[in-house]
């Protein structure tokens, strides 16, 4: 057998709760050589985790391997008994989950969890076992590798564990390493100190691995070759050369137009950006105890100002942590602010919420990031969405009912999906839902925490093209808050920076290639291109780097 | 594996599953629910009247269910005590459940002094025990249907309130109830809407436990002497009246225990297998 990993004719079922069979892999077949790394990529729901289990000879509950074969390293995985395959696990392949947060015990440090293969699968004594991480946190480029080990995973950055959790995964020197989305939980910033951390490790080892993750543009960094997989089913494999340049699937084409969204085009309508929708002067707000000043001890947000015309958008950007959301809830009123003053349409209004009066509570939507919790699950769509218009309007049950099936063709929902409960519908469509509901109220200004983030990429862009197009037809103004460069510049007439709670530089999206303020270079030369040679390539200004990274 | 044990012995009916277990624990609640309705209308002898020369008489014709200490017929004694046993436990646990659950339901919402002063109330009166109260109250006032019924609600709010306060806690900090907040609703709104939709389920199966330990209390009581005075009579008082009757094997105290178990394990066994709605996304 000349390849690593040999996977013929996979087909994985699920069981739903009525007692029903479907088929969620549909006969994929792929080949992994020695020291190669593979990307899986897909929307959510393609079923590319599923294939990355696969090769470990797991399925998650419910789903069972039914037919074809996953040879690794000449094992059938999918034929072996659940005890040999424990035995594989670790040594031979090995798995580096998406959230490393949620992976490690915070009851126990970092190094024991490191290690913890090595004893299971009585590898090597613990004292070479500790010799063996610090040599990989070394090259994983951890600061402080000999110290590192003895914290606790609550005392280390998002960026740093993602690398432990490589070191984890690398200990136990196996053959195939399987990374689910390990970088989409984090920022660009840091995102790059991660894959070139992983990149410079695989290919030092000349381990082979699977890359799982939607963003085309991380792909083509790490990957050798692409796998695309949609439904079930490999639509196209290729190097990565050859599908960023040529590819030959519409899906694969789809997404490669996706990750470029159009630019926006100039406002049509010269006089409508006129009028100023939203200023706010100075603001502050934070948490933890007032001190005397009247100010909180911790600033989120730190004497900010901003103002947003009638039928424009304003970007906010900026890494987590620089208080792009507190904004939001301050100028929604959720968390009011200690100081400065918020005129809506030409009128001060109160810091907290429940002092506005109901007109104004209208006009301004706020539309949060996680459409799963922002969905009562217990409601259908068509409760959720009329509930606005039954609260603000007073329509009765006709006229909501009417009204509702309008929301949903704005959204271009089908009216059928109004008796299904959130839990029934993909994330595309949950945010829509959540969409159609802060236009239920008819606002003027619609502020979108970061509305895109949990959304993959084909179906981030039709969301953005959606909120261009109602903005045309409704004459909306969108706060639009997010970290990532791509989808601001798509639909922002202006972008402003944030870091650290404050301002650094508000641009116009024709000069994001000529930022002025130094974390704006670097936060925009952080994203990441699709151009296989771009993380190769990347030269960084190392005291920008250490001024403003956070490694 | 988990799969296989959910669709054994389930069927479905009207787009929600059943298992067998349940339903026929249903059916034995509804079938003392009837008795407890009907019991004045079906009982062949008064429940004051000696019927019978002998005390804690064998199962007969005529005295289907033997007779007790006093020698009057136990079958109107059990189909009697069932109306005091589920209908005072019934109204006690229904008040208890309701009042417990929405203060917990405001005090998560509202937060703040409210919520402090409540709990630390509420958390007091958890600490006094439950039959020691009891005993107080009716040491105070006397023994009467009503204010059983209220003491035993009493008694049980507090572990209502403390349960529906730690769910509706977890489901205030989600983003629909900041959106609902935002859009100016009133507390009512977001207790009403929001909130108890989320957290009937276990509400309900709590709703069921609490039944069974007030079933169990007041059963309790009586057996002390504290709870329906003579010649009413619930299960509990039942058997604790009858308790002489052990050594002879009487009818007249096995007959009620067994009630007793019946209906509390078959409470248990339905808010364990209540109906499951089928969620298929793809049907």
């Amino acid at each position: 057998m000349s390849n690593l990993v040999e996977v013929r004719n996979l087909r994985i079922e699920a069981k739903t709760d009525s007692g029903r069979l479907v088929e969620i892999i549909k006969g994929v077949s792929l080949d992994i050589a020695d020291g190669e790394i593979v990307a899986l990529i897909g929307e959510s729901g393609s079923g590319k985790t599923t294939v990355a289990l696969s090769l470990m000879g797991y399925a998650r509950p419910g789903c069972r391997i039914t037919g074809g074969e996953i040879n690794v390293s000449g094992r059938n995985m999918a034929a072996l008994s659940e005890k040999e395959r424990a035995r594989l696990r670790g040594t031979d392949i090995a798995y580096v989950p998406q959230s490393a947060a949620a992976s490690f015990n915070p009851s126990s440090t970092v190094m024991e969890q490191v290690i913890e293969v090595t004893r299971i699968h009585k590898l090597m004594p613990p004292e070479r076992a500790r010799q063996r991480a610090v040599e990989l946190f070394r090259a994983l480029s951890l600061p402080d590798p000999e110290g590192i080990g003895a914290r606790y995973p609550h005392q280390v950055s998002g960026g740093q564990l993602q690398r432990l959790s490589a070191a984890m995964a690398l200990i136990g020197d196996p053959k195939l390493v399987i990374f689910d989305e390990p970088t989409t939980a984090l920022d660009v910033t840091t995102q790059i100190d991660v894959l070139k951390a992983f990149k410079s490790v695989m290919r030092a080892g000349g381990v082979a691995g699977v890359y799982v993750s939607h963003d085309l543009a991380v792909v083509a960094q790490i990957a050798d070759r692409i796998v695309v997989l949609k439904g079930g089913e490999v639509q196209e494999t290729g190097t990565t050369a050859a599908i960023l340049s040529a590819a030959q699937h519409p899906y694969t084409r789809e997404l490669l137009a996706a990750f470029e969204p159009k630019p926006r085009q100039a406002h049509a309508d010269a006089d409508a950006g006129t009028k100023q929708l939203l200023r706010i002067d100075n603001v502050t707000a934070g948490y933890g105890a007032v001190r005397a000043d009247g100010l909180p001890l911790i600033r989120a947000v730190d004497s900010v100002s901003l103002v947003v015309e009638k039928g424009r958008n304003l970007g906010v950007i900026g890494e987590s942590g620089c208080g792009k959301s507190t904004l939001a809830r301050v100028i929604a009123g959720i968390h009011p602010a200690a100081a400065g003053d918020i005129v809506f349409d030409g009128k001060e209004l109160q810091r907290a919420a429940r002092k506005r009066s109901q007109d104004q509570l209208r006009e301004m939507q706020i539309v949060f990031q996680y459409a799963d919790t922002a969905l009562n699950p217990a409601k259908p769509v068509e409760d959720i969405i009329s509930r606005p218009l039954a609260f603000y309007h007073r329509l009765d049950r006709q006229a909501r009912s009417k009204r509702v099936d309008e929301l949903l063709d704005m959204v271009r929902l089908p009216r059928t999906l109004r008796y299904r409960h959130p839990s029934e519908l993909s994330g595309g469509q949950k945010q829509r839902v959540n969409f159609a509901r802060a236009l239920a109220a008819a606002p003027k200004l619609i502020i979108c925490d970061e509305i895109t983030s949990a959304l993959d990429t084909v179906v981030a862009s039709a969301v953005i093209e959606l909120l261009k197009e109602l903005q045309r037809e409704l004459g909306l103004s969108y706060i639009f808050i997010s970290h990532d460069l791509s989808v601001v510049e798509a639909i922002c007439d202006e972008i402003m920076v944030m870091y650290n709670g404050e301002r650094v530089e508000q641009i116009t999206p024709d000069k994001v290639t000529a930022p002025t303020h130094p974390y704006s270079k670097l936060l925009f030369s952080s994203v990441p291109k699709l151009d296989p040679t771009w993380l190769d390539g990347l030269v960084r200004d190392p005291e920008l780097v250490s001024q403003y990274g956070h490694r | 594996m988990t799969i296989a044990r959910a669709t054994t012995s389930r069927r479905s009916f009207l787009g929600h599953s059943y298992s067998l277990v349940g339903v026929v624990a249903a059916l034995v609640i509804l079938a003392w629910t009837l008795v407890a309705i009907l019991a004045p209308y079906v009982i062949p002898h008064s429940i004051g009247d000696i019927v019978d020369d002998d005390y804690f008489g064998p199962m007969r014709q005529g005295l289907w269910l033997g007779s007790d200490y006093l020698g009057r017929d136990m079958l109107s004694r059990v189909l009697m005590g069932a109306r005091y046993t589920v209908g005072i436990s019934l109204a006690a646990v229904s008040i208890a459940c309701f009042s417990g659950v929405v203060l917990g339901m405001i005090a998560a919402v509202t937060g703040g002094w409210l919520d402090t002063c409540l709990s630390r109330f509420l958390d007091a009166m958890n600490s006094i025990p439950s039959k020691l109260f009891g005993l107080v109250v009716v040491a105070a006032v006397g023994s009467s249907i009503p204010v059983l019924i209220l003491t035993l609600a009493v008694i049980y709010i507090p572990g209502a309130y403390r349960f529906a306060r730690a769910l509706a806690v977890n489901i205030n900090t989600m983003d629909f109830i900041t959106v609902a907040r935002v859009r100016g609703e009133s507390t009512v709104y977001l207790i009403g809407s929001e909130i108890l939709p989320n957290i009937i389920r276990p509400v309900l199966a709590d709703f069921g436990l609490r039944f069974v330990f007030i079933v169990l209390l007041l059963s309790g009581l009586s057996f002390l002497g504290l709870g329906l005075q003579p010649p009413l009579a619930d299960w509990g008082a039942l058997v604790r009246e009858n308790i002489g009757g052990l050594p002879f094997a009487a009818p007249a105290v096995i007959v009620p225990s067994l009630a007793i178990a019946s209906l509390t394990i078959s409470v248990n066994l339905l808010i364990d297998n209540l109906p499951q709605k089928i969620r298929d996304r793809d049907a």
